[in-house]
């Protein structure tokens, strides 16, 4: 398996303080890795770190063969094929859902407008939410909100898809139609790397889980493993804690 | 000092009369003696210059404030520096300072033959006009500025990053990300300054321009109608402003976007 993303040694620092500490995984093509551990771990900095959201002083990331770190790398063109969902959705409140989908299509891509609406509509109607089409990002709760974003990502056919806390500002109620998108696009073998608490969803579709605290990788196996035999005492302690409720 | 005392015999007198004033609204259809002129027409043309002055000024100004509030937003420290310093400098400052620095002092720093262009061809109204177009356009664009910037930043970040993340370059971002989401925002407090600069084009009155203000002085001297001539440009004034208030208001329904901010 060829690796989509390559994290080789990757340190940052914000001032003297350390985020993250010579992280090294790897995400293959079609693997679904998830990324967890307590706030504050440097997931969600690691995660920006691929799309250079985030800058890191040491290390490199390679994707799709491009090296991100790279001052030569053309930035816009390498993020633009790799789908990216936030946790607070981030749709253009200005725009109408239609447009949300079909902008970075015709600006970036250089698509018609015709085509990228086209396009936004077919992927709406797979994430459920066809008759919204019309609508403002503010009409819509916040499991639609995400729901549109994914879609959104998707829009630009991306090599790969980056998850930072999808579910974690949604309602109890509206994560699991965040989840089924997510799982279903798992299973049609899209590469993945998403930083998530849902352990439900780690256990029924990530290949692999990763571990973070205090800005390093501890833990990076397969999934039987990290739910089995977790090694470090540190995800012993942060799964009972999470999978008490 | 006697000369306050006279002023306060002015007002008095001036009280004393109020009392069983005549008022005599008919003096605006009087003819002014110069031409077929009555002094309604003063009023009309003052209004006109008024206008002139202002749109053109606050024209200007949003153009050059947005670019500086952008500029204050930017990751690059010149960029932000040069724009504090401008709005520094030109909020600072009385604007009736500014236009006398304008007006009288930087025509000598032009040129040889810009100077002369400015001080001998071109008419006394229009190197006026010019010295208050530029004075109020560049005084207002620090306050617009200040507005764009807190626009800007009112925004969360995520919407950068998600632009960001996407592909758009940092010129799309803020084309078509951030500012048409800021200045819905800053609508409001806009409004504030576009009335404020039709408020203060009557400073031009003091450089010989014969906007609204200056006619109105004109005719109270001419007519001795001191209390018609300043009614009737009260009124002027709070009718235009009020008109240009409810446009604003009309501007921010049309502009309001479904499920956001008090829209449907």
């Amino acid at each position: 398996m060829s690796a989509m993303i390559r994290i080789n040694n990757v340190s940052k620092w914000y001032g003297e303080f350390q985020v993250l500490t010579e992280c090294t995984t790897q995400v293959a093509k079609g693997e679904v890795v998830v990324v967890c551990g307590p706030s504050g771990s440097g997931k969600s900095t690691l995660i920006k770190c691929v799309n250079a959201l985030e800058a890191f002083q040491k290390g490199e990331i390679i994707v799709d063969g491009t090296s991100v770190g790279d001052a030569k790398t053309d930035l816009p063109k390498l993020r633009s094929r790799v789908g990216m969902v936030f946790q607070h959705f981030e749709l253009f409140p200005h725009l109408s859902i239609t447009d949300n989908l079909a902008i970075a299509q015709v600006k970036v891509l250089g698509r018609s407008q015709d085509e990228a609406t086209e396009k936004g509509l077919k992927l709406l109607n797979r994430v459920g939410l066809k008759a919204h089409a019309h609508k403002y990002p503010g009409q819509l709760s916040g499991g639609q909100q995400q729901r549109v974003a994914i879609a959104r990502a998707l829009s630009m056919d991306p090599i790969a898809m980056l998850f930072d806390e999808p579910t974690s500002a949604l309602d109890p109620e509206m994560i699991n139609e965040v989840l089924d998108v997510m799982t279903e696009l798992a299973q049609e073998g899209m590469t993945m790397m998403c930083v998530t608490h849902e352990m439900g969803f780690a256990r029924r579709v990530a290949n692999r889980v990763i571990f973070m605290d205090r800005g390093q990788i501890i833990e990076d196996c397969g999934k039987e493993e990290f739910f089995g035999s977790p090694r470090s005492e540190r995800a012993v302690q942060f799964l009972s804690k999470i999978l008490q409720h | 000092m006697p000369g306050g005392r006279l002023e306060c015999g002015h007002a008095r007198a001036y009280l004393e009369d109020s009392m069983n004033y005549h008022w005599n609204w008919n003096v605006f259809f009087q003819p002014t003696g110069i031409g077929k002129e009555i002094y309604l027409d003063w009023f009309v043309t003052g209004f006109g210059w008024t206008v002139a002055v202002a749109l053109v000024a606050w024209v200007i100004a949003l153009a050059i404030g947005s670019v500086l509030g952008v500029m204050r937003t930017l990751p690059d420290s010149k960029a932000t520096s040069f724009a504090s310093a401008y709005v520094a400098l030109f909020r600072n400052v009385p604007l009736l300072v500014q236009l006398f620095v304008w007006y009288f002092l930087v025509p000598d720093w032009l040129p040889e033959s810009a100077q002369t262009w400015f001080k001998q061809d071109l008419s006394p109204t229009t190197s006026a006009y010019i010295s208050v177009v530029v004075c109020l356009a560049l005084f207002t664009a620090a306050r617009v500025c200040e507005q764009v910037r807190t626009g800007i930043q009112a925004l969360p970040k995520g919407q950068s990053h998600a632009a960001l993340a996407m592909g758009f370059s940092r010129v799309q971002i803020y084309r078509h990300v951030l500012l048409p989401q800021a200045f819905r925002i800053i609508i409001p407090p806009l409004t504030t300054e576009f009335l404020a600069i039709f408020k203060n084009s009557s400073v031009a009155s003091l450089i010989g321009l014969m906007e609204l203000l200056a006619q109105t002085k004109q005719t109270a001297e001419f007519t001795a109608n001191i209390f018609e001539a300043f009614t009737l440009a009260t009124v002027i004034y709070f009718v235009l402003n009020m008109s240009l208030m409810k446009l604003m208001g009309r501007v921010e329904d049309r502009l309001r976007v479904p499920g956001l901010m008090g829209g449907k």
